[in-house]
């Protein structure tokens, strides 16, 4: 006759994996790390010279943040909400304004084809020592806006499709058409403390 | 005739609890994948600005994390209520943010090295100077790839 096992007590089970359970709920935090992406260039070598890049004045939007954080854009004082639309209408240049960039024709391949894209646009953030992080960020925020705005029209426009569910290579088309190019000046003293 | 019995002699059934460990453990385990662990703590107190264009930081193993703000209560004292920058567990200097980056960068695997991102959390009433120091310092140590902290804004 086998002989009959006595049940073991787990009465005190529920105890310890509330336990481990507190523990974890202390040590974690909820919070998700997010944040805006953005790419450095790479440093320039020491013994090289400082070329004097020539960027033809159309193809350039200067934005610059001074200490009290104000905004001006193309040497117009400007409100952070009306960036976008103006960012926009910098890189697009639908209408091919002649004091907007330069428009080249290129084929993306199917389907979007050849189009006309403003190649050689640079817009170029300056911002004081004493601007705040937030209007920085904000400034930065409203641009990568912009060109995630564009690339919308464009994936709905040629995939009949929002941007995130296009596969890999139809965004990198995309992503041609629009590329970004946001470069960041050494911040320099404008006054106005 | 039916008579209500007054039975307060009979003892209350235990009730059976043998269940309450799984639905424990189930919680735990639900906790333990939506949180993080913290990844050190705070010296500094930083608010993070907010943001409409965010995305999430992949791969935690290949994330590492700068923090700008001022430092907390209790280091007030000895430090200031200047702004400041700290790595890992202590404050540190801009000059060491390149070391500690190659550091950190060796310690992981080759094929990841490349792919290495630099969280900056810095507090939304940081002035740019210092923030402009940290960006020279990353881009002199090759950390090219880097993502401002910031929470999704509600209202504008």
């Amino acid at each position: 006759m086998a002989k009959k096992i006595p049940q073991i007590n787990a009465s005190s089970m529920a105890d310890i994996s509330f336990l481990l359970l507190i523990f974890f709920l202390v040590t974690t935090s909820m919070d998700v790390n997010q944040g805006l992406a953005r790419r450095l260039p790479a440093p320039i070598p020491p013994d090289q010279k400082v070329e004097d890049t020539d960027i033809n004045k159309r193809n350039l939007m200067v934005v610059k943040i001074n200490s009290a954080n104000q905004l001006m854009v193309q040497g117009q004082l400007t409100d952070i909400k009306q960036l976008r639309e103006k960012a926009k209408e910098f890189i697009a240049n639908v209408n091919d304004d002649a004091y907007l960039p330069k428009l080249f024709e290129e084929d993306f391949g199917a389907p979007i084809g050849i189009i006309k894209y403003t190649k050689e646009h640079v817009i170029s953030v300056q911002n004081d020592v004493d601007t705040q992080y937030q209007a920085y960020l904000d400034v930065q925020n409203e641009l990568v806006a912009a060109y995630n705005e564009l690339r919308e029209e464009c994936a709905r426009k040629y995939f009949h499709k929002a941007y995130n569910e296009l596969e890999e290579d139809q965004q990198k088309q995309i992503q041609k058409v629009y590329p970004q190019k946001i470069s960041e000046a050494e911040p320099k003293n404008y006054g106005g403390n | 005739m039916a008579k209500i019995r007054r039975n307060d002699k009979r003892e209350m059934p235990a009730l059976n609890t043998s269940s309450l460990p799984d639905i424990i453990f189930m919680l735990l385990f639900f906790f333990m994948s939506v949180t993080s662990m913290k990844e050190v703590t705070y010296k500094v107190q930083f608010q993070t600005p907010q943001a409409t264009e965010l995305t999430k930081l992949e791969k935690k193993s290949l994330v590492r994390y700068i923090y700008v703000g001022t430092p907390t209560a209790e280091f007030r004292k000895q430090y200031g209520a200047e702004t400041r920058i700290q790595l890992d567990d202590a404050f540190a200097e801009k000059s060491e943010i390149g070391e500690y980056i190659i550091n950190e960068r060796s310690s992981m695997k080759e094929q990841d090295q490349g792919l290495m991102t630099v969280s900056i959390k810095a507090d939304k009433e940081t002035r740019m100077g210092i923030i402009a120091d940290i960006k020279q310092e990353l881009r002199r140590a090759y950390a090219l790839k880097i993502s401002y902290a910031a929470t999704q804004r509600t209202n504008y």
